[in-house]
């Protein structure tokens, strides 16, 4: 390996050619690595991955390259460089409108706080991208072919990290409770669900619905939950994963997160579309954490003193 | 752009007229005849049907 990369650079009419050659196939290792089709669905389509692999490909270029370029004093191509970077910026834009044209046909939408989660996630993996290949090529340029390694593996380490998303489960307790009628009204354990008037489908949901309680562990736990978007990005999950039994014309069968106000706790009911407890229990608890839903009382004076 | 009237009252099916107004109405004095005509019109509307006792039923759009 090491050596075929010397060889590769000797015969490049520079000297930086291993830099570049490694950084650029470290930063799209690392690209590759961060596009495994994830259980969100998404994105699963082949031309998805087609457009997601050319943009890691120049991504991983422009890191790569960035290096050997300041080396070399070639102020042009490091302005130029820096433009590029900026291009990256449009990836977010490019996920909010797609996953945004696709919301209204969802039977359960994913909510604008999921797509901005989503479209933010992609944005930085492209930044990852450029520090693997940027830290490699450093590497290579300082120290030699395996320092740059070692060097892009840290990085890459170091931004996995960084970026590594919590999951529900790590916030709040999910329970197991099922779905229950007082009259008309839906309960899931002892939290109100809502009202459902047609006797049909209380018997439909009686047999084939599923129910959860989810006990948030902390203060700030309590806050994530409450925030809507976040509730939605747990039934958009669970419906996309395990299948729901509803169609348009019968809202009833929606999923429905709704808190008990006293204690800070949710209920959570469902209608999937084969009724198995144990998956439904460890979707809920592999939803990531939205940036934008998560509370951050305890990071604040006043939060702190609220806290008991 | 597709409009939907949302978060009101579509429909009211009940036993006695006198207990609704301001949406459209439908009396249907049986009880399982009321079931009926609620799911019908909560299927068309895409509505749900909600039970507020006394034998009224209301459609609405959330």
């Amino acid at each position: 390996m090491t050596e075929l990369l010397k060889e590769l650079g000797s015969g490049m009419p520079f000297s930086h050619g291993p830099a570049i050659a490694l950084g650029f196939l470290l930063g799209m290792l690392a690209r590759v690595g961060m596009l495994r089709s994830d259980y969100r669905q998404y994105p699963t389509y082949p031309h998805g991955y087609a457009s997601h692999l050319f943009l890691g490909g120049i991504a991983a270029l422009v890191g790569a390259v960035a290096v050997p370029a300041l080396l070399e004093k070639e102020w042009t191509a490091v302005t130029f460089l820096v433009l590029v970077a900026q291009q990256f910026r449009g990836i977010r834009d490019m996920e909010r409108k797609s996953l945004k044209a696709l919301e209204d046909n969802e039977l359960v939408p994913r909510g604008a706080d999921y797509i901005e989660d989503m479209a933010k996630t992609f944005e930085a993996r492209y930044y990852v991208v450029i520090f693997v290949s940027t830290a490699t090529s450093i590497g290579v340029e300082a120290v030699s072919v395996l320092g740059g390694l070692v060097l892009g593996a840290l990085a890459f380490g170091f931004s996995a990290l960084f970026i590594r998303k919590r999951r529900i489960g790590d916030i709040v307790e999910v329970k197991r409770a099922s779905p229950s009628f007082r009259g008309p009204d839906l309960y899931v354990g002892d939290i109100f669900i809502m009202n459902v008037g047609l006797e049909e489908s209380r018997r439909a949901i009686e047999e084939k619905g599923l129910g959860a309680i989810l006990i948030p562990r902390d203060e700030d736990a309590r806050d994530t939950l409450g925030n809507l978007g976040q509730r939605q990005a747990i039934i958009h999950d669970l419906q996309a994963i395990l299948g729901i039994r509803k169609d348009l014309d019968t809202p009833e069968f929606s999923p429905v997160i709704r808190r008990d106000l006293e204690t800070g706790r949710a209920g959570l009911f469902f209608m999937p579309a084969e009724k198995d407890e144990e998956p439904m229990l460890a979707v809920i608890k592999r939803v990531p954490v939205l940036e934008s839903a998560r509370g951050r009382g305890s990071k604040t004076l006043a939060g702190r003193y609220a806290m008991d | 752009m597709e409009v939907t009237i949302q978060k009101t009252v579509l429909a009211i099916i009940t036993d006695d007229s006198k207990k609704a107004s301001g949406a459209p109405t439908f009396v249907v004095a049986d009880e399982s005849r009321r079931q009926h005509v609620a799911m019908v019109l909560s299927r068309i509307l895409q509505g749900q049907v909600h039970d507020l006792g006394d034998g009224m039923l209301i459609v609405v759009k959330h």
